[in-house]
């Protein structure tokens, strides 16, 4: 039993990076919201990227481990503890067996809403058409296909060798997202952008839009000036991806998020970039955000900066493992 | 059908292949053919293949595939690409226990109608249906086909709860709830077949995107022991192979 469920928080759920490939089936494809913090805890850890992690939302929640193991947690700023003495987050910390992690509400800074606590070896739940990934909706994946609650309990695989030595190395700070007040999202035109007035299109990438209290992992609905169709918002149903920015009849646009349906008959206007969608999805309601307009071009840009800094922390992190230490 | 498909940007990682604005089997065909020839050709970065009613969703991964060079492909691939359907076609018989517990709109369904309920079994079982996607549930399919005269409005309030197999109607779609799900089609029966499957890796879903579907009306005992058997994984869903007549 490597770790129990004291005190599960609201919504956490184990995701790995998703259950690609049945999108064909309607099967959506889940992973993280932040899947972006989830690789960076991961990779200190000196895991696999597509390793299992806890994701929590807005709160933490409390677990007892049955053996020893690393832990990190990353994405939103959320205090952490173990047995009882605050510890840092984006830091590699060793926790012994019976060991107490808590992970409490939000530091002074308040940043975010996704926080990721990622173990080495990674969370060991049955793989379900391919991934670990928790899609509650259709209530499969993760654990038992739900959300963590008191009493669970949850297995680990084997660490990889060497996983004792990273303890204690943080991730530079250059190296972590932060939200930023004011931050733009990064959004590129989507299919039906014609479906859209030219004032209508103006107004999505030119006005602030509030993220309003219903927000899920399906998708964040926004309120603020209406985006004008050219002849109403309905059309014959197509595709749907990670961050497809729908407008409805009401002209309030809705950001469709990891647990977004297949497929969907509205109008898309645009489509928010794989890293900005990551960025949005820390947000909270009454948050304002604005978006911008973006080429393919710079959405790959912002995707290839990652895989540098990813690289980065790697070879950090080898640096640090192989360094002198006293005996 | 527009004369030559659309190439449609859809965020970083996925492009859209438009062959039409409306629900024509001519353009699903096209696009399902292209799914297939993409398919086998095995583009280094493509993800996946989304086929909806009119258009193919490519999603690939901006790391290692541009959005060109998939542009590229895919109008290479265009080049030499029927229209026409393949030569066999499979068809689902998917059994239904009509009426009763299973279907309980289908006194409604046959006061909007005007029909028994032996006359609305009998439309409903004479047509076949074609599956143009997959979508809004794991496994559900969007089915093509309905005699128009069954066509019901969806219930004023949808139901909290709806079993999965589930057939029911929605104006002139006709189709089966694949999980269980809240829901405002008018239910009229229920099929024992297992439509999604998460624990079967090598065919989640009964039914894909191309497939057709015939009804046959079971009654309850028999819904009830091939429901069994569905149920413990030994049940093999009857598939009709059939012979595209050559189109000419």
């Amino acid at each position: 039993m490597p770790f129990r469920v004291e005190k599960p928080g609201i919504f956490t759920l184990v995701q790995d990076l998703g259950r690609w490939g049945h999108q064909s089936r309607g099967v959506t494809v889940s992973s993280p919201m932040d899947q972006f913090s989830l690789r960076l805890g991961n990779v200190m850890l000196g895991n696999g990227q597509n390793d299992a992690a806890l994701e929590m939302t807005l709160f933490g929640l409390e677990i007892v481990l049955g053996e020893e193991c690393c832990v990190a947690l990353t994405g939103a700023d959320l205090a952490m503890s173990i047995d009882g003495i605050g510890v840092p987050s984006w830091t590699v910390h060793r926790v012994k067996p019976g060991g107490r992690i808590a992970v409490t509400g939000f530091t002074e800074r308040r940043d975010g809403c996704r926080s990721y606590l990622c173990f080495s070896g990674g969370i060991d739940v049955p793989p379900v058409m391919g991934s670990r990934s928790t899609y509650t909706r259709g209530k499969i994946g993760g654990y038992k296909g739900r959300a963590l609650r008191a009493g669970d309990a949850v297995g680990l695989l084997e660490p990889r060798p060497l996983w004792r030595l990273s303890e204690g190395f943080a991730c530079p700070p250059e190296l972590r997202p932060v939200s930023r007040d004011g931050e733009s999202i990064c959004a590129l035109d989507g299919p039906q952008i014609d479906a859209f007035t030219d004032a209508g299109i103006k107004t999505f990438f030119n006005e602030p839009y509030t993220v309003t209290n219903e927000i899920d992992r399906m998708g964040y609905r926004l309120d603020g000036p209406v985006i004008e169709h050219v002849s109403g918002p309905d059309l014959v149903s197509d595709g749907i991806v990670h961050g497809s920015v729908q407008a409805p009849g009401d002209g309030k646009p809705i950001v469709l998020m990891s647990d977004r349906q297949t497929t969907g008959g509205y109008a898309k206007i645009a489509a928010v970039s794989t890293w900005s969608v990551a960025r949005l999805a820390q947000k909270m309601p009454g948050d304002v955000v604005r978006f911008k307009r973006i080429s393919e071009k710079e959405a790959a840009a912002q995707l290839f900066a990652f895989e540098e800094n990813l690289r980065r922390l790697d070879e950090t992190r080898a640096a640090y493992r192989s360094r002198p230490r006293m005996r | 059908m527009y004369d030559a498909p659309k190439f449609l940007g859809s965020g970083d990682s996925c492009l859209v292949v438009e062959f039409s604005d409306s629900i024509e089997m001519e353009a699903n065909f096209r696009l399902q053919n292209l799914m297939r020839a993409l398919a086998s050709k095995n583009v280094r970065g493509v993800r996946e293949f989304v086929p909806t009613y009119r258009s193919l969703s490519i999603h690939y991964d901006p790391l290692k595939l541009g959005r060109e060079k998939l542009e590229t492909a895919v109008r290479k691939t265009l080049e030499n690409l029927g229209g026409e359907r393949g030569e066999t076609r499979r068809v689902l018989v998917m059994p239904v226990c009509y009426g009763g517990e299973h279907g309980p709109d289908m006194p409604h369904v046959c006061a909007h109608t005007g029909y028994g309920e032996n006359e609305v079994i009998k439309r409903h079982t004479d047509a076949e249906y074609y599956c143009y996607m997959l979508g809004f549930t794991p496994g559900f399919a969007y089915l093509g086909g309905l005699d128009e005269t069954l066509a019901t409005p969806r219930l004023k309030a949808p139901r909290a709860l709806i079993p999965a197999g589930s057939v029911g109607i929605a104006d002139r779609q006709t189709g089966a709830y694949s999980i269980d799900c809240p829901g405002g089609w008018q239910l009229i029966g229920r099929t024992p077949l297992r439509l999604f499957d998460p624990d079967d890796g090598e065919r989640p879903t009964l039914i894909d995107a191309g497939d057709w579907i015939k009804f046959r009306s079971v009654p309850k005992d028999e819904y009830a022991s091939i429901k069994r058997d569905a149920d413990a994984g030994c049940y093999r869903a009857e598939w009709l192979m059939e012979r595209n007549a050559v189109q000419g």
